[in-house]
């Protein structure tokens, strides 16, 4: 930690119950003075998530990545698995929905329902992470590897194989196969809302069950809401053990019950609407599918529940991943709630794609005033019917005196460097830049160019800062680590290494 | 492109926002409600995720499930917005059609509903492109539409063309009855010209891939495919030779003129000295970055679709922005 960060911990701190709107204001404005090179960015007030540690730890034997979608979760999970083969452990990641260059960038042009072994892993236990701010990692423990070994193993979820499979483990061969041409059943498992979240659980289960592997690393769905994956047991659960199954199974016997009474209309009336709605042929597809399902349905809820309490079990680890924007913390925050209510093991956050600035003591304000300050030496130079637009007491002064001549060629256009095979021409907020790729370019146009592009780094770093000094001040337990923006999409295993090692060094 | 703007915009009475997560769709929706509520029209913004990203957005309190004005546009037309919520919307539709009172609640007891709105396949999403297209429909006593317009939050480009063409596969399991019938009666809306589905990208390599495999899809599907809306596009300063320069024998120009704008001494080791370094570092992570979009510009123009382009607001999102974002998008529109 740096002083910079711990002057922000005053501002935060304060704010934890109220005003922490105004509380990450102050942060922010005293973060300019962290000034870590490298162009990383300090964790504020929270604790930093020690991964090395986690992925050390013998005892860790799931991490659960969860967070909005469009965040890097699955990249995250397919850093963390390339990580700790590398350190020694034998994993296998279970992704959800990879895009394909991340299937690619583990050396396997399609992912499918079987776990496909990695190669091109650099086994050994040492420590991986070569890179120049490798040297801080906590808890760079290469003694837990225990020499090599390590094994990366990657897969993804197929929802129609996995539930396919789960009917004809659990069927007779005659059921099973009257289940799998049910037109319901094939509806259902190719994925309407709800399946995958089951099916992924399934998976889990039946990964850990194996014992295969010593580490697990799962990606979740891309869920609507967080909540889905934690309440895919629960809500198979309540259905299963509703009124409403019962009825869909044998209608006559629930209605006949005693203390059932006020049911009783309803559910004539019911069995009636269900057939109108659905159609009378649906309904049956309803019913045939449920009655061929009933001896399954128990094993469903067991292993369902099971999964459950393994995700609350000591060896599980969930990492909640986010990007500093507002809805991807917002949904973070609500996870780690979520995750305390349901006592779920929660190691952290990681915050992807932060930006960082190597020259932060330069504040956007004073880099745009600079920025235009030489610009306008321009604008003097060559119209002095401008002039007046400014003050030129207001600020430091233009040094109009000092530009050349040669500055005024630089013809004020509000054409920025576009690329000509745009089907639209780029639309700007900016109509400052000059056109930059004139060969007579003074070297102040050089240096305001690059001014407004720090001006605009420092913007979003100091939109970023107080996005998540708001997580923060919420959840001040809650261990961080800090991933980099990295320039392009990751191709390769040594991309996945890169971010692994900031995943482990943030 | 005026008549362009009509056809695919003004004709388009349900505008689907698609995209892949964390590019913005939310955003884009809304400003495309804004714009589209021109004139003293009128549209209706929906979402369908339960996320509350519009009441967010607006700064407004949870949205309920119910029609109300969240907004005024420039020129006197309306936003109104609606979360639709699945459980309510099916309880709305079997009392609408069936007069289910307290059937309905039994319903619920039972677990019916739970199980209509979570567990049978598509019944959800069947719900939630109904309740749309009934707001697309509507008309008032007079017999005009009451919308306008309908702009959908939609889910994201992975699952948009199966949200969508959820109605032919449940018309297809429910052969006949009113589910069979409401189930076709959405489709002949989704599939016609009324409506135009939209993609938000922005231009990293992952979307934009996203974006070209979603439009493939709902080509194959048979639904109409609108704009594809590049987002967050952030302007660009200086171009690689001029770096080079910059970095190589210009590099003491640079710091002199650094030193000129008051930023500190130019000798090595004085303050503007120092900032040359960190400064072109950012402007080649720059230069890269612009290279990349103009690979990802490509791919998008390979595509076909007209496009619109909205800026990144270097003070993040706010109601202020979304009227910006909106007059961007008419401007494009018009042009």
């Amino acid at each position: 930690m740096t002083a910079g960060t711990t002057s922000t911990k005053t501002g935060t701190g304060t704010g934890a119950a109220t005003g922490a709107g105004a509380a990450a204001g102050a942060a922010a404005s005293t973060r300019t003075g962290t000034g870590e090179p490298g162009g990383r960015t300090a964790v504020g007030t929270a604790p930093r998530l020690a991964v090395d540690a986690l992925l050390d730890d013998p005892g860790t034997r799931i991490i659960v990545c969860c967070g909005a979608g469009g965040v890097g979760k699955t990249t995250t999970a397919a850093a963390l698995g390339v990580r700790a083969a590398e350190r020694g452990r034998k994993v296998v990641v279970l992704t959800i929905d990879p895009a394909r260059r991340l299937a690619q960038s583990m050396g396997i042009d399609s992912l499918d329902n079987t776990p496909r072994r990695v190669t091109g892993i650099e086994g050994g236990g040492a420590d991986a992470g070569t890179d120049a701010d490798g040297a801080e990692a906590g808890g760079t423990g290469t003694g837990a590897t225990g020499g090599g070994g390590g094994e990366l193993h990657a897969m993804m979820l197929d929802m129609k194989r996995t539930f396919d499979e789960i009917v004809e483990a659990h069927a007779d061969a005659e059921r099973a196969r009257a289940i799998l041409a049910n037109p319901f059943y094939q509806s259902l498992s190719a994925g309407f809302a709800g399946t995958q979240e089951y099916m992924a659980m399934e998976k889990l289960g039946q990964l850990r069950a194996r014992d295969d592997w010593d580490l697990i690393v799962v990606d979740t769905p891309p869920s609507r809401s967080a909540l889905d994956f934690l309440d895919a047991p629960k809500r198979l659960g309540s259905f299963l053990d509703g009124t409403f199954i019962r009825v869909l199974m044998a209608p006559a016997k629930v209605g006949g019950r005693a203390g059932m009474k006020f049911l009783n209309v309803g559910m004539s009336m019911m069995t009636g609407t269900l057939s109108k709605l659905m159609g009378a042929s649906l309904l049956k597809d309803v019913q045939t599918f449920v009655a061929a399902m009933d001896t399954m349905f128990g094993g469903f809820r067991t292993r369902a529940d099971a999964t459950y309490r393994l995700l609350q079990a000591p060896g599980t680890a969930f990492l909640v991943v986010a990007a500093p924007e507002p809805d991807a913390l917002r949904e973070a925050a609500y996870f780690v709630e979520r995750l305390a209510a349901d006592r779920m093991p929660l190691a952290g956050l990681v915050l992807n794609r932060v930006h960082g600035s190597g020259a932060d003591q330069l504040s956007a304000e004073r880099a745009l005033a600079a920025a235009e300050n030489l610009e306008e030496g321009g604008i003097v130079d060559q119209g002095p019917g401008k002039h007046g637009l400014r003050d030129p007491d207001a600020g430091p002064p233009p040094h109009a005196d000092e530009v050349t001549a040669e500055g005024t060629t630089g013809a004020r256009t509000t054409a920025h460097e576009t690329t000509a095979d745009a089907t639209t021409a780029a639309r700007t907020t900016e109509t400052t830049a000059d056109d930059m790729t004139a060969d007579g370019i003074t070297a102040d146009e050089i240096t305001a160019g690059l001014l407004r592009l720090h001006a605009e780094r420092m913007q979003v770093i100091a939109r970023e800062q107080r996005t998540r000094d708001r997580f923060t001040s919420l959840h001040p337990d809650v261990p961080v680590t800090e991933v980099a923006a990295l320039p392009g999409d990751v191709h390769d295993l040594a991309g996945l290494r890169a971010i692994g090692v900031r995943l482990a060094t943030g | 492109m005026r008549t362009q703007w009509l056809r695919s915009m003004a004709v388009s009475r349900l505008q689907v926002v698609s995209g892949k997560g964390g590019t913005g769709k939310t955003t884009v929706a809304a400003a495309l409600a804004l714009a589209l509520a021109r004139e003293g029209r009128r549209t209706l913004l929906v979402e369908v995720e339960g996320r509350q990203g519009i009441a967010q957005l607006f700064g407004t309190e949870a949205l309920p499930y119910e029609e109300r004005k969240i907004a005024v546009a420039p020129g006197g037309g309306e936003v109104h917005a609606l979360a639709i919520d699945a459980e309510r919307a099916l309880l709305d539709y079997l009392q609408m059609f069936y007069k289910l009172g307290s059937a309905g609640r039994a319903l619920k007891k039972l677990g019916a509903i739970d199980f209509a709105t979570t567990i049978a396949p598509g019944l959800r999403d069947v719900l939630l492109t109904g309740k749309a297209c009934e707001a697309v429909r509507r008309k008032d006593k007079a017999g005009r539409f009451v919308y306008d317009h309908v702009v959908m939050d939609a889910p994201p480009t992975g699952r948009i063309t199966r949200f969508l063409n959820v109605n032919d596969e449940v018309a297809g399991l429910a052969r006949f009855g009113p589910i069979h019938n409401q189930a076709q009666a959405v489709m002949s809306v989704l599939k016609s010209p009324q409506t135009a589905v939209h993609l938000v990208t922005l231009l990293e390599e992952m979307p934009v891939q996203e974006t070209a495999d979603g439009i493939a899809e709902l080509r194959e599907a048979g639904l109409p495919v609108g704009r594809v809306v590049v987002n967050k596009v952030r302007p660009h300063h200086l171009d690689e030779e001029t770096l080079r320069a910059a970095a190589g024998e210009r590099r003491g120009e640079v710091a002199q003129a650094l030193a000129r704008a008051g930023l500190g001494g130019a000798r090595r080791g004085g303050l503007a000295e120092r900032l040359v370094d960190p400064l072109l570092e950012q402007a080649a992570e720059h230069a890269g970055r612009v290279e990349l979009e103009r690979e990802q510009r490509a791919v998008l123009a390979g595509l076909g679709l007209p496009t619109y382009e909205l800026p990144l607001l270097g003070a993040g999102m706010d109601l202020a922005g979304l009227y910006e974002l909106a007059t961007e998008l008419r401007k494009q529109g018009d042009e």
